[in-house]
């Protein structure tokens, strides 16, 4: 979480509940994903936490998730990318033609489909970056040429089954050496220490701050939502090793989550992207490349959604003409929920994982209650704005 | 563009503007005005008084409380908002909003000013206030009238110009003509003239002179008090949100240190700091400089310029806006302005290449600009994140940024240059202008520069701050860097630099070292090249 928490006045370690008060966007954000979850758990009568719900409830957001920590970025730096649904939709398709029609590995078939986004992702950040077209039209483009071209692919019918190997990505869990009957004992370790190795980072981190005088969070603050932090993983792993275990899109996803989180707030190039979305002009006359680092966010975005439509047709098992449909509004939902500004230089990786998942929940939770299609998008779009209106009225305050 | 322009306006200026006149009911008063925000006084106690048809000048440090006050007066903080009353044209007025103090004649130019860049002259003066019949736009009237008040203020644009197409100065004054057009009684122009050169300013300094001897009253709020005394009848001296001192300029002559002092609340025995200067041997040079405009290719900005700066040596540039200070500066900062530049940059006699700003620093330059928002600073973030951004390498090791160091480099230079927040971690668009200013500084002179290039670096920066900028600047001068200085503040060249070089329309005109240069002198030497 925030590591250098913008504040005037040094804060006495005893003014928990003030500091909690000035920085109630930090915590808000968590806090509402909680008061959801909990509401939701009442509301499906604890359909909702049961170990089954609670793992399909990872692997159908995780694609969202994973592209999200792409759109991120292409947020930060001032742009937006519409094109992401239509791109994923389009690898998958492109993975089921190479594997279901042409045999070729998964393995090879993973790679040519990642450098395929890659290729896409630069087709499109060159016109933005190199000749300032506005992302939104470039990517509206793209949009519509890559659902165009998934269509073409296919030739307009659905193909799978993958090979059950390439399955797994989406459908495998992590092999449990023990055998545990009822609890998946690796899967449950392999939290647990997740947990543990979060928590001394944190602590480590904590202690290098103070040291430097550079703290400003109370310390009962910290404690308090770092031990809820932890408790939360903890209790996630036990719920899930007590179904089938820690699924591999799982650790595919924390994997990138603690790298992207990593790479935006300690890295020189995360810093530069947040200048570049800050104050372009000041970003270019502080010697930052600003047109290249806008090129490689699009070809990084690229990837990524490659690499969710690789989940998603997994998933699915088939590669279908429809797959990828409206993702990008559930992707960009997510950043503006968790807090990225629009103007840019403004969002945390942390923040849109979790906004991802408020909008999961949701989903699933007003699935299990039996609320209609309908109403259910109304209900999210209200959310969305509502999000983006407390940021704003914060803001102003 | 020509020379000191002599503005004919219709109703053209004579000396006497001190003849005036019935001062029995002064136009507007402000009593006890206090205005705090969540508990931070703004405001304690401000009294302002503004008689009827005279130029009321009001000057304060940044913070003391201008802005706020105007706030109070044009109705963005409505009645109820602040304690005091405001009496205009004899009336106890409770504004509740903009509207309503514009209703009744009281009108405010805003420092940014407020006009659509892609809408005509004609369209932009009538906003708001559209001559229509039925929501059906009269153009002829419109056109017509707004000649009329293009004539009143001195300009002899087409009213379907567009805005983006004209230079700052003539914005200002269409901001005037567009006051105009509303009945304005009594006219706030919040710094007119801080982004207009010497010529503009003149012009709309004598514009409000003008509309002066027209009834109309006018606030003028200003850093400049070269120019206060050239217009103002009173000054009112704000110190800390209250009332210092006011001024009459008519009674007897006002001595600039006077109001300075008023401002300050202490004697300000130098406006610059005492250097000794230690000139060394020739560290940086520019030779045959040559760039075409960015936009308009075929037009050239820089028309071959040499320039060399010794070491331990502060190298003014003056000369007009437009001249091509700014464009100078930044086509050899990494080529940042304009096209097909050709020339060369020598450092210690060797070539190097400056052609992109990564370069650019690396070979020891650093150039600080004049818009320290718009180029200067990334305003969200805090000011330990600005000072590294310019030399992130130097605070991280395989790209991992260490915030202990970054920490304690931003710390060191917020002691050394005396920045005002109680830690580091402040946004900096929390800070005053010359807080930001010494962050923008802090910024460069942690990318370890040799030569320096300030742009404007006291622009929009109260006396004060300006005197620690001074400080900082002498003494990276007697470190022996190089520093070359560009601005539109002749005194502040005067009194800062060892040689000073005028440039004018893309070429330096002239060269004067630090004994012989004077205000007309360099003045003289503009107007000279400008006319052949």
């Amino acid at each position: 979480m925030a590591t250098q928490t913008p504040e005037l006045q040094p804060v006495q370690p005893k003014l928990g509940v003030g500091f909690l008060k000035n920085n109630l966007r930090e915590y808000g954000l968590l806090l509402s994903l909680v008061v959801i979850m909990v509401f939701f758990q009442v509301e499906t009568n604890g359909t909702l936490f049961q170990p089954l719900n609670l793992t399909n409830l990872i692997l159908q957001n995780s694609y969202i998730i994973v592209m999200a920590l792409g759109m991120l970025l292409v947020i930060v730096c001032g742009h937006i990318d519409l094109s992401v649904g239509s791109v994923s939709g389009f690898v998958g398709a492109c993975a089921a033609v190479l594997m279901v029609n042409h045999g070729v590995h998964f393995v090879v078939a993973t790679l040519i489909c990642l450098a395929l986004g890659a290729v896409i992702g630069a087709a499109q950040g060159y016109w933005v970056a190199f000749y300032k077209i506005p992302s939104f039209i470039v990517t509206l483009a793209g949009m519509l040429v890559f659902k165009g071209l998934a269509l073409a692919v296919l030739e307009g019918s659905s193909v799978g089954p993958f090979p059950e190997d390439f399955q797994l990505l989406s459908t495998g869990f992590i092999p449990d050496p023990f055998h545990g009957e009822n609890l998946r004992i690796a899967s449950l370790v392999a939290g647990l220490l997740m947990a543990l190795v979060l928590l001394v980072g944190k602590v480590r981190g904590r202690a290098e701050r103070v040291k430097h005088g550079m703290e400003s969070e109370p310390a009962i603050v910290f404690m308090v939502k770092n031990l809820i932090f932890a408790g939360m993983i903890g209790a996630l792993s036990y719920l899930l090793a007590s179904y089938k275990g820690l699924p591999n899109v799982l650790i595919v996803m924390l994997l990138l989550m603690l790298v992207y989180d990593f790479v935006t707030s300690r890295t020189t190039v995360g810093r530069r992207i947040y200048a570049l979305g800050g104050n372009e002009k000041a970003a270019r006359l502080s010697g930052i490349k600003t047109e290249r680092l806008t090129f490689y966010t699009f070809v990084n975005m690229g990837v990524l959604s490659a690499l969710a439509g690789l989940i998603f047709a997994a998933r699915l098992n088939t590669a279908t003409p429809k797959a990828g449909l409206g993702f990008e509004l559930d992707v960009i939902a997510a950043c503006f929920i968790g807090g990225a500004s629009a103007s840019g230089g403004v969002g945390k990786v942390l923040g849109a994982v979790i906004g991802a998942f408020i909008m999961g929940v949701m989903n699933n939770g007003m699935s299990i209650m039996g609320i209609g299609i309908d109403y259910q998008q109304v209900i999210k779009g209200l959310v969305l704005l509502a999000a983006v209106c407390v940021d704003v009225y914060n803001k102003k305050k | 563009m020509g020379p000191v322009q002599q503005r004919t306006g219709p109703f053209s200026c004579n000396k006497n503007r001190h003849r005036h006149s019935d001062m029995a009911e002064p136009i507007l008063q402000m009593r006890g005005i206090r205005k705090s925000f969540h508990g931070v006084k703004a405001l304690s106690n401000v009294n302002l008084t503004v008689q009827a048809g005279e130029i009321h000048a009001i000057v304060g440090e940044n913070g003391a409380g201008k802005s706020t006050l105007m706030k109070v007066l044009s109705g963005v903080y409505a009645h109820g908002d602040f304690e005091g009353e405001i009496q205009f044209l004899g009336q106890d007025c409770r504004f509740t909003g903009i509207a309503d103090s514009e209703h009744k004649g009281i009108i405010i130019i805003h420092q940014e000013l407020a006009l659509v860049p892609l809408l005509s002259i004609a369209e932009n003066i009538f906003l708001g206030n559209e001559q229509a019949h039925l929501g059906v736009i009269d153009w002829a009237k419109s056109f017509v009238k707004t000649q009329e008040l293009l004539k009143k203020v001195g300009l002899k644009e087409s009213p379907s110009a567009l805005i983006t197409n004209l230079g700052v100065g003539k914005q200002q004054l269409i901001e005037i003509a567009k006051a105009l057009s509303k009945d304005v009684k009594l006219l706030i122009l919040d710094e007119p003239t801080a982004s207009l050169n010497e010529t503009d300013s003149d012009a709309l300094l004598e514009l409000l002179l003008d509309l002066k001897r027209h009834g109309i009253t006018c606030i003028l709020i200003s850093h400049k008090l070269n120019e206060i005394a050239k217009v103002a009848d009173n000054i009112t001296v704000l110190r800390d949100g209250a009332t210092a001192a006011t001024l009459d300029c008519r009674a007897d002559k006002i001595s600039e240190d006077t109001v300075i002092r008023h401002m300050v609340g202490r004697e300000m025995a130098d406006r610059y700091p005492r250097r000794t200067p230690c000139i060394g041997d020739k560290v940086f040079e520019v030779k045959n400089w040559k760039v075409q405009h960015e936009v308009h290719r075929e037009r050239p900005v820089i028309k071959g310029v040499d320039l060399h700066v010794n070491r331990g040596e502060i190298v003014g540039i003056a000369g007009l806006m437009g001249a091509g200070r700014t464009e100078l500066a930044m086509s050899i900062f990494g080529r940042t302005y304009g096209r097909d530049i050709s020339g060369q940059v020598f450092l210690h006699g060797k070539p190097i290449d400056t052609s992109t700003v990564q370069k650019a620093i690396d070979n020891r330059i650093a150039y600080v600009t004049e818009d320290r928002k718009g180029y200067g600073l990334v305003l969200e973030e805090t000011i330990a994140w600005n000072t590294t951004l310019a030399n992130l390498e130097a605070v991280s090791r395989n790209t991992i940024i260490d915030e202990g160091r970054e920490f304690k480099v931003a710390e060191d230079y917020r002691r050394k240059l005396n920045i005002r927040s109680p830690d580091v971690f402040a946004r900096t668009v929390n800070l005053s202008g010359g807080n930001q200013q010494k962050v923008v500084l802090s910024k460069w002179l942690f990318s370890d520069p040799e030569v320096l290039i300030l742009d404007e670096p006291t622009r929009g920066i109260d006396v004060g701050a300006k005197y620690e900028i001074y400080t900082i600047i002498a003494q990276l001068a007697a470190e022996g860097k190089c520093v070359l200085m560009i601005s539109s503040e002749m005194p502040e060249l005067l009194g800062m630099c060892d040689r000073i070089c005028v440039l004018n329309e893309g070429r330096f005109v002239a060269e004067f070292s630090a004994a012989e240069a004077t205000q007309e002198k360099i003045m003289r030497s503009i107007v000279a090249s400008g006319v052949n």
